[in-house]
């Protein structure tokens, strides 16, 4: 695993103070230190333990236990019935999964790379995001797709990739993606009790990151986003992968002392806007991070709906920090293709310059 | 395999040997019956091409001259069985128990679905899907739940459930029905490949689309596949019954290629008159299925009473069609805020919403105009 400049990967999630903090003594209670993986591979089992409706379905992912191991020890658990190693075809993988939906199964199933999705484009955004409106509210569609998305690993082509706009832009779909343990642990478990199709994106760059997972109080609804860092002075938000990011730009920035906001939006589609908004409210100043290519992405969305809401608020334009709008280059390049710290913190001086 | 031949002679192929069983136990209500659905669904087929014209609907996929493979694949089918359509089926529809005016519905612009595939009176027939192919694999995904269920293979025909999927020579192209039939096969689902070879995807022909007979295919994905006179509405029952039954028992997926022909037009939007020869269609046109079997009925001494009462049940079909048609009211503009999600979705209500309100202005602004004067 190769680590993009200015990303401490040893920086755990679990400094991020919860908003709703609660007592020491009642939070510790369920606590376990996991890394995201593995803390998806435990919401997993608990979803299948507890409706033999949930099956999963992938690449790989029943003797192998998926690339990523996600799924690992699940086929001997629950059976391959349970856990289906699939034929190597996207589009099959989502469509048949629609069927098996149809049958009053939950379906999960897993695309083995952000890259790889595309095949399964029609299934997903003409199929399975309509199918509900299509029958009028007659069928519901409980499909999960996962999705490992994003840089950090120098990896190949079609395997860094963050296409969340593509599913973000198709009315139908629900998109989430987790960027701790804790959060991996439930909102794995909140989409698959979701009666709408979910677009899981995981951010791979994090997978092994450890962090702590209360596994009695999942402490955010899935839709929900929330503050992870309090401040003052500009608020820097972002989904995924980025948030650890944010919280080491926030970091040094206090050093310099500039207090930053952090919000994980957590829930892509839809978006909750009520902390961004009162977040900019106070600080006046936002700035939106993401791996993704900026033209048309979530980040230009939430822009634009915080300049409406929040704009006599606002001391400076909202900023946007992204992926440049050329294809993800080849690894070596990846570095100076995502987002880092610095980039990051040149947006705060420039937001607060204004 | 072909049991009538073209003049309505009942002359098995050797292939048909095996099927005869089960078309001899056919009682004379359920011939009548086949030879009633074709006439009627062409009726309504005449009327629906019609509508069109006169402006009532944005485009008809007329099913004219697939009336066998399709009266015959769905007769076959047992209650239990679901069905997918593509969206030329409209008989295999009717006789499962759409209205056809929801078939309508969807050709007008009124809707993008049509019926509740859940709700009993539709006999499990699915929607119509308009992206070639891609309900090959919600069918493939259904079959595969069933058998996961322990639905199928227990040997029991009235209890064993079985899917069928219907596409067309054209669509065997696509991706997605390989993918359904690897699929299928790997996991041995219930599930029957209908394929009506209508010799024409709009304007290419089927020979742009295989250099082998398409029924050969099946044998790549090691899937047992038969080709038939899709234009002998017995070979087509028995064909299918016995795949069916096949499917439902155990034995995996089925393939059946039913050669017909697509007398009209591929949807009132085409003209085959730029791609094809009229010696073609008038060559098809000796084959009609709808005579054959007219024949082959007349020919077991059905009486011109029978078939005059037929004529005018089907005459009444079309016009009532006709009547309903026009009676449509179009949707509430409120209905396309509904059921994007089975869940409330904040964008979606704070939309529905925001046009309420945009929409009361109107309403106010139409009052205080109407004060003013």
């Amino acid at each position: 695993m190769s680590v993009a400049a200015g990303i401490d990967v040893t920086a755990g999630t679990e400094s991020a103070p919860r908003a709703d903090a609660r007592p020491a003594a009642e939070v510790t209670r369920g606590i376990e230190k996991m890394t995201i993986t593995r803390a998806l591979n435990e919401g997993l089992r608990r979803a299948m333990t507890e409706s033999d409706r949930v099956v999963l379905m992938g690449e790989d992912i029943g003797q192998l236990g998926g690339v990523f191991r996600v799924t690992e020890g699940l086929q001997a658990e629950f059976g391959e019935r349970r856990v289906l190693d699939t034929p190597l075809a996207e589009s099959a993988i989502v469509g048949t999964a629609i069927g098996l939906a149809m049958g009053g199964f939950r379906p999960v199933c897993e695309i083995q790379f952000d890259g790889f999705v595309f095949p399964a484009f029609d299934q997903i955004t003409a199929q399975l995001a309509k199918l509900t409106n299509r029958h009028e509210g007659a069928l519901s569609m409980p499909v999960v797709i996962r999705i490992p998305y994003g840089g950090h690993i120098g990896a190949v082509e079609h395997h860094q990739e963050s296409p969340e706009a593509y599913f973000t832009h198709t009315a139908g779909l629900r998109v989430v993606s987790p960027s701790t343990p804790h959060d991996a642990y439930w909102m794995i478990q909140d989409a698959i009790r979701s009666n709408d199709p979910v677009i899981f994106l995981e951010p791979k760059g994090r997978y092994w990151i450890k962090g702590d997972v209360d596994t009695a109080d999942r402490a955010a609804p899935l839709h929900a986003s929330r503050v992870v860092r309090q401040g003052t002075d500009v608020t820097l938000v972002g989904h995924g992968a980025i948030v650890a990011m944010l919280l080491q730009a926030a970091e040094l920035a206090a050093t310099e002392g500039t207090s930053i906001e952090v919000i994980d939006v957590r829930s892509l589609s839809p978006v909750d806007f009520e902390p961004i908004v009162a977040s900019v409210h106070k600080t006046g100043r936002m700035v939106y991070v993401q791996e993704a290519p900026g033209f048309t992405s979530l980040g230009s969305e939430i822009s634009a709906t915080v300049s409406e809401r929040a704009f006599y608020s606002l001391e400076a334009p909202v900023l946007r920090v992204s992926g440049w709008d050329v294809p993800f280059p080849p690894a070596k390049l990846e570095g100076a293709y995502l987002p880092d710290v610095d980039r990051i913190l040149e947006a705060v001086d420039r937001s607060l310059a204004y | 395999m072909r049991v009538l031949s073209a003049d309505g002679t009942f002359a098995p192929t050797p292939a048909a040997e095996r099927y005869l069983p089960l078309i001899e136990g056919l009682a004379d209500a359920e011939l009548e019956q086949f030879y009633r659905d074709m006439v009627t669904i062409r009726a309504f087929d005449r009327e629906a091409t019609n509508l069109q014209r006169q402006g009532q609907m944005a485009l008809w996929p007329p099913s004219l001259g697939q009336e066998a493979a399709q009266v015959g694949s769905a007769r076959a089918a047992r209650t239990q069985d679901h069905l997918f359509p593509s969206y030329r089926e409209h008989v295999v529809c009717t006789i499962r128990g759409v209205d056809p005016v929801d078939i309508i519905r969807l050709m007008r612009g009124n809707t993008h679905g049509g019926w509740n595939p859940f709700d009993p009176a539709n006999g499990n027939t699915h929607l119509y899907t308009l992206v070639l192919g891609a309900q090959a694999l919600h069918a493939t995904g259904l079959a595969m739940g069933i058998a996961f269920d322990g639905r199928s293979g227990s040997g029991d025909p009235e209890r064993d459930e079985a899917v069928i999927v219907y596409y067309g020579d054209g669509a065997s192209s696509q991706g997605d029905v390989h993918e359904a039939m690897v699929f299928a096969a790997s996991y041995n689902a219930p599930e029957v490949f209908f394929l009506q070879n209508n010799q024409w995807a709009i304007s290419v022909p089927v020979a742009t689309q295989a250099k082998v007979p398409l029924y050969r295919r099946a044998d790549g994905y090691g899937i047992p596949g038969a080709q038939i006179d899709g234009n002998d509405v017995l070979a087509s029952f028995a064909a299918t019954r016995a795949a069916l039954d096949s499917a439902r028992a155990g034995e995996g997926p089925q393939f059946i290629e039913a050669v017909t022909y697509r007398m009209g037009a591929h949807t009132t939007s085409d003209d085959p008159t730029k791609y094809r020869r009229r010696d073609e269609e008038h060559e098809w046109a000796g084959r009609d299925p709808i005579a054959r079997f007219g024949s082959y009925l007349r020919g077991r001494g059905a009486s011109e009473r029978f078939f005059d009462e037929v004529d005018e049940a089907a005459r009444e079909y079309a016009n009532d069609t006709r009547v309903r048609t026009l009676a449509l009211q179009p949707p509430e503009a409120e209905t396309m805020f509904a059921h994007v999600y089975s869940e409330p979705h904040p964008r979606v209500q704070e939309q529905r919403e925001w046009r309420r309100q945009y929409e009361a202005t109107f309403d106010v602004a139409a009052a205080e105009t109407g004060a003013s004067e």
